[in-house]
Parts: C-alpha cells; structure tokens; sequence
C-alpha cells in the first residue's frame, strides 16, 4: 500500500492541471461561499444606549437651535440599532456576540455641547465599544459610526460657526436680536466707538475723562481689528464631539464561525470526494489496474490507499484554509487537536463516500461529473435551515443529511472552531461510522466491477 | 466458481477445467479445459472475439469465470502476466513502472530486477521518460517486461508480439525460450500463426469460446491434409481448419 501511495502522489505532482481542479477550484468555490455568507450585511449591528431625556435633543446656540436628535437618527440609518435600556446592557450585547458594537450617549451629552459653545469649557463625549476580536466586523462597524459621528460634528461646527459670525457681525456692526419675541436693537462696536469718540471731541481738552475714554476708543479699535480677523479663525473649532473608543474581546458572532466552518466543510467535502472519486477513476481508466487485482493488492487495501490519501489530502489542504480564515475570523485555537480530529475524520467520510462513487464509473471525467453532481445537494440539504421547511420534507430532508457526512461534518468543524452546540463526540462518531459504510459500499461497487 | 484453489496434477503447472464464460447472454468461453506442464510452451490461435483474452484473463485471475476452475500446484507464486493492451501507468516513468510493480510483486531485489528488465527491453536509455510519451512499441516493450520482473512458475502472454519490431520480437522469444528450458510453463496468443508454429510445442485453437484443437502444430497440418489432402503452409491449414468448423 505504502508504494501505491507513493505512486499516486508522484501521479498527482506530475498532473498539475488536475491537482489545480481538484484542490483549488473547491477552496475557492468554498471562499466564495464562506464569504457570501459570512461578508458583514449592509449594516453593522451596533448596540445604542441613549440616555437623553426625550425631547431634550436640541442644542440652542444663541437664537438658533440644532436638533442633535435629528443627526443621530441619521447616524442610525447607517447601522442596525438594538436600542437598550442601560451602559451595561449595551456593552454585554458586544461581549455575546449580537452586536458588533455598542454606542453610549450620555445623559448630559446637550449640556457639555452647550458649554462647550456658549463658555468654551465641557467635553461632549459619547462612548463606542467595538468588539476587537473580529477585525473585519470591528473596522466596518467603526467606519459606519466614525463616518456618521463625524457628519454631526461637522454639522454642529457648522451652526456654531454660523449663528457666532452672525452674532459677532451685530456686535461689531449693530442690529436688531430676536429675544423673547421682541426685536431688541443692539448698539454695535464701530457705533460705540463712533458715540465715545464724538464725546472726547467735544470735551474740554484737559478734561479728566479724555485718557479713560480715550482707552474705550484704543480698545474698540483693538477689537474691531481682532473681530474683523477673528470670524475664520473661528472654522477651526475642533471637533465638538469626542468619540471616546473602547475595545472589548467579546465573542465573535456565532455565524462568522459557523460560516468559516461551513466554507471550511465545503472545501473538504470537494477535496476529499473529487480527489478519491478520481483518484480510484484514474486506477481504473489506467489500464494497469488490471495487474492489481491480480493479488498484488486487496480491493480493500486498494480503497483504504485512496481514502486514507484523500482524507489526508483534503484535511491537510483544510487545515491551511482554516488557518487562513483565522486571520478574518475568530477561530479558537485553543481547540486545535479538535480541528485535525473533525477535518480527518469528516475527509474520511468523503473520501469514502468519493471511493463509493468512483467504484461507480469507471473514468475520471465522469467521476468528476458524478462527484460533483453529487456533492453540491448533498451540501445543500444539509444547509437548508430547519425552520424553513416543515412536515414531510422537513424528514425527508434530514434523512438524506443524516445518511450523508455533510451535516456531521459541519457540526464538528463548528464545535472545533468556537464550542457551538451541539458537541463533538457524537459528530465524530457519525463520521467514523459513514466512512464505514461507504467503504463498504464501494468494495460492492468494486466487485460488481471486477466480476464484469 | 473455484479459482486457483485446487491442486493440478503432478507435473502440470496449470490446468483448465471447464471453463465457461459468459457476459451477459453471450458466451465468450464455453467449457474450456486442458492442462499445461512445467517448461511447455503453448500458444492460443484464433480468430478475434474468440476469447483468448478472456481465457488467458481468467487463468491470470483478472476475470471470474461463471463456471469452472483453474488449478494449480499448491505453493507456487503468481503467474506473469502480460495483457494484450500495456498496463502501465502513464504518468510514471518507464523506471518507475518497473519498480513499482517490482516492489509489489514483493521480488527481493528491485533494482536488481528493474536494471535486468531494462537491459532485456534495451530500454535502459529511455529509464527517465514518462510511459505515456513512449511509442506503442516501446510501451509494449514495457508492459512485457513487468510481466517477467518475479520469474514466475508461469507465464501468460496476451498478443506480446503484437507491435514489436522484428529485433525485439527475436529478442522476446530468445528469453522467452530460455525460461521455458529452465521450467517455466509459457502460454501465450497470437495472430502470427507462423510464430506459433515455430515456438510453441503446442497449439490450442479456440473459436467462439470453444477449444477447437489441441496437439502440436503438425498435428494440426496434419488433421487438415487427411480430411482434403491439399499440402500448404501451417497457416493455411489454420484458416483451412477454422473454415471446415464453420469460423
Ligand atoms: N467485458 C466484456 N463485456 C462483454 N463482453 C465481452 C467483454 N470482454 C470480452 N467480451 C466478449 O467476449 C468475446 C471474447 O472476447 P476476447 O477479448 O476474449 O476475444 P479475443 O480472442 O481476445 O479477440 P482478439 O483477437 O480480438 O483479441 C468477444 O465476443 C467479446 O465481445
Ligand atoms: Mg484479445
């Protein structure tokens, strides 16, 4: 068996073309598969605490108002909210895993920008927790929030800006206010100024008034000057908003890892059928199978060589996958002995389930084709979530998932990778006995062959 | 369906004993038997479709016949075999064929087998290449020789000749020859009737599955002359045969 085996990977190293077709193209079919189940939905899920009163969103800034209320609904178009009642509530949705972050505005979050506008003192901060053990899930959540966050301070800066160079013009210039419904006329620097100055020409040249108005006028021309100078300055009020970030190590979504784990079983589920099913195929359609059945190697001897080659084959080119996928996904590598234990035992079980269906036909081509065609509604019916059918089909269904290593499979990978439910024990014990079965299946197959 | 389990009689490396094969609703063998002894050269003359493949198949263990059996002397090893169509693997050099085949065969020195094989098929120069870029000559030359890697007790050979040049054809049958003088029973067929007449000590003549004729290759010229009289060559006498039983 050993020389077989040696044989078979001087075979593959030297058939490129079909290595290529038997290993990459299903990694990538399952990548593109993991993917699309796994790539965030249009929206980040974020956890919103907000502790302002209703009806309290609106900053006033002299005789305007921004209604903040009105850009945090924007912000929340951008996300998926789950609204809680409590900081704490927020943060735990991050750490179990149903929220990629968690956004807390304080109660006092209108009184600090009002500070902040009308005395300069205050820091208006709101808080975002991020989960930091998905980092894919982490920096799109952050993006969505930052880039919204950031509208708002712009759109805060903006209104600030704009009401202070309209109250800054009255000063220096004069006008009327609004304030409390009546129109209030206000005097004006350059006004004042013109009123001080025609006092001090009119009165007596040693008066004892003249240097202390005198110093009025110096200084309405100091602030003229400096107002005239001061209205761009002012755009570069910072960010009136802090965005205070903290990262969490909470769980990482369950269905990122079982979607890891399911384009990880996809892969290991084409690897291991196409690479036995061809394997045996390629045995028989060269014609030198002939000189093996002769006794120079059991039926048996000759399937475990394929299976035990593909399984390994497709649990090593697996385990490299899963390695991969650990850089996007959070994949427990503390359960690392378990990964080997359910990617070898579920290659077993396809290689075997691919040795039943090459004993079947008998060139590579169409063990290919049936492979294939067997394999992607193996997957399926094992996919199709429970809730969704019902009844009848629903048995029928979970029949044909349990009769097939698929689902086996699955629930082990997803256990090895983040302890979902249900164990690995029984998963694994499934997987050993359909490989069993359909090693059994294919020595039929094999001797409804050689007795042609 | 009893294969290879029986005893044969002292002295016989191989018997047959009625031997039937059918596919299907067709008969490709029909109650085959004779028995070959140790150091006999036979050969197997037909016309195609007669079932000498499936004869030489089923007495190499390749095929199960429906019925009857195929003896042998206890503790002998497994026959050599050589198919009618080069069993090689074609991705593997000529070298490694050999090998591979060498250490299944379990023969106790691989090299040293593959080396003499190579030498025998003068395909030393050609060790490296890949089979499946050889000619289909070189590739028979190939197949033969892994059928001879284990000096086996017997020897099965479908059409070896078959593609070979007229060099390596002497070559072939010199070897041959030379393990029938040290005991190793040959059966082989052939469409080159001529070859059988010189080589063989016996021929068997098959036709639609049915074992028409065994005894020398003057018996046979002689059983047509007695019946018609018209003296010709042995392969005229063959296709004389074939056509007086209706082939
Ligand atoms: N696997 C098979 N399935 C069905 N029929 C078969 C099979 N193998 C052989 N036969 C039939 O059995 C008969 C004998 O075939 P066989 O190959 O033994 O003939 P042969 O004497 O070797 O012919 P040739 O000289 O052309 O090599 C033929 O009629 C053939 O069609
Ligand atoms: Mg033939």
């Amino acid at each position: 068996m050993r020389w077989l085996l040696v044989k078979d990977l001087q075979i593959l190293k030297r058939s490129p073309l079909l290595v290529a077709l038997l290993v990459v193209y299903p990694v990538v079919i399952a990548l593109m598969i993991g993917f699309a189940l796994s790539s965030p939905p249009g929206k980040p899920t974020v956890a919103v605490y907000d502790a302002v009163p209703s009806g309290r969103g609106a900053v006033s800034i002299g005789n305007q108002k921004i209604d903040i209320a009105h850009y945090a609904n924007q912000l929340f178009d951008s996300i998926t909210p789950i609204r809680v009642s409590s900081r704490a509530a927020a943060i735990a949705k991050v750490q179990g895993g149903q929220a990629q972050a968690a956004l807390i505005i304080p109660a006092d979050i209108i009184d600090q920008i009002n500070g902040l506008i009308t005395q300069g003192v205050g820091s208006p901060t709101v808080e975002l927790f991020l989960n930091s053990r998905d980092p894919l899930e982490r920096q799109f959540a952050e993006q969505a929030i930052s880039a919204r966050a950031s509208q708002v301070e712009q759109a805060v800066s903006k209104q600030v800006l704009r009401v202070a160079v309209t109250d800054l013009r009255q000063v220096l210039n004069g006008g009327t206010l609004q304030f409390l419904g009546q129109n209030v006329p206000i005097l004006g620097l350059r006004n004042a100024r013109a009123i001080v100055q025609g006092t001090i020409d009119t009165l007596p040249v040693n008066s004892a008034l003249k240097p202390a108005l005198k110093q009025v006028v110096n200084f309405a021309d100091l602030a003229i000057g400096g107002f005239s100078f001061a209205t761009p300055v002012l755009g570069s009020i910072g960010s009136p908003l802090t965005i205070r970030q903290v990262e969490l190590a909470g769980r990482t979504t369950p269905t990122a890892s079982y979607a890891a784990a399911i384009a990880v079983i996809v892969s290991l589920m084409f690897v291991g059928v196409l690479l036995a099913a061809g394997l045996l195929a390629l045995e028989r359609s060269e014609n030198a199978y002939s000189r093996l059945v002769r006794g120079l190697i059991t039926p048996g001897g000759l399937l475990s060589e394929k299976v035990l080659l593909a399984a390994l084959g497709a649990a090593a080119v697996t385990l490299l996958m899963s390695a991969f996928v650990s850089l996007f996904v959070h994949l427990d590598w503390a359960r690392f002995p378990l990964w080997v234990a359910a990617l070898v035992l579920g290659g077993l079980a396809f290689a075997a389930l691919g040795v039943a269906i090459g004993g079947l036909a008998r060139d590579v081509s169409v063990a290919s084709l049936m492979a294939f065609v067997l394999s992607l509604p193996i997957a399926f019916v094992a996919l199709v979530p429970g809730d969704a059918v019902s009844g009848t089909l629903k048995s029928i269904l979970d029949a044909v998932a349990f009769v097939f290593p698929f689902r086996a499979a699955l629930q082990a990978a997803a256990n090895a990778f983040s302890g979902a439910a249900p164990g690995i024990g029984w998963p694994l014990v499934h997987l050993a006995v359909l490989a069993l079965v359909f090693g059994a299946l294919a020595r039929l197959a094999m001797r409804r062959f050689s007795a042609s | 369906m009893t294969t290879g389990t029986q005893t044969a009689q002292p002295g016989a490396t191989v018997a047959v004993r009625a031997l039937t094969k059918r596919f299907g609703s067709r008969t490709a063998l029909d109650r085959v038997g004779f028995e070959l002894r140790s150091g006999e050269v036979a050969a197997i003359i037909g016309p195609n479709g007669a079932g000498k493949t499936t004869l030489l198949s089923i007495i190499a263990g390749v095929l199960d016949p429906t019925e009857g059996e195929v003896a042998r002397p206890s503790g002998t090893g497994r026959f050599g075999w050589v198919p009618q169509e080069p069993a090689l693997y074609s991705k593997l050099s000529v070298a490694e064929n050999l090998r591979l085949f060498a250490r299944l065969e379990r023969v106790s020195d691989p090299e040293q087998a593959v080396d003499a094989m190579l030498a025998q098929t003068g395909l030393t120069d050609r060790a490296g290449e890949e089979v499946g870029r050889l000619s289909g000559g070189n590739q028979q030359r190939v197949n033969i020789a892994i059928g001879l890697l284990s000096e086996p007790p017997a020897l099965l050979l479908d059409e070896p000749s078959a593609s070979l040049d007229p060099r390596q054809r002497e070559r072939l049958w010199e070897f041959i020859a030379g393990l029938a003088e040290r005991g190793t029973t040959i059966l082989f067929s052939t469409h080159n009737v001529a070859e059988a007449e010189r080589y063989a000590s016996r021929v068997l003549v098959l036709g639609d599955g049915e074992l028409l004729f065994t005894g020398t290759p003057a018996e046979l010229e002689r059983a047509v002359h007695t019946e018609d009289r018209t003296p010709g060559d042995f392969e005229t006498a063959f296709v004389r045969f074939l056509h007086d039983r209706g082939h």
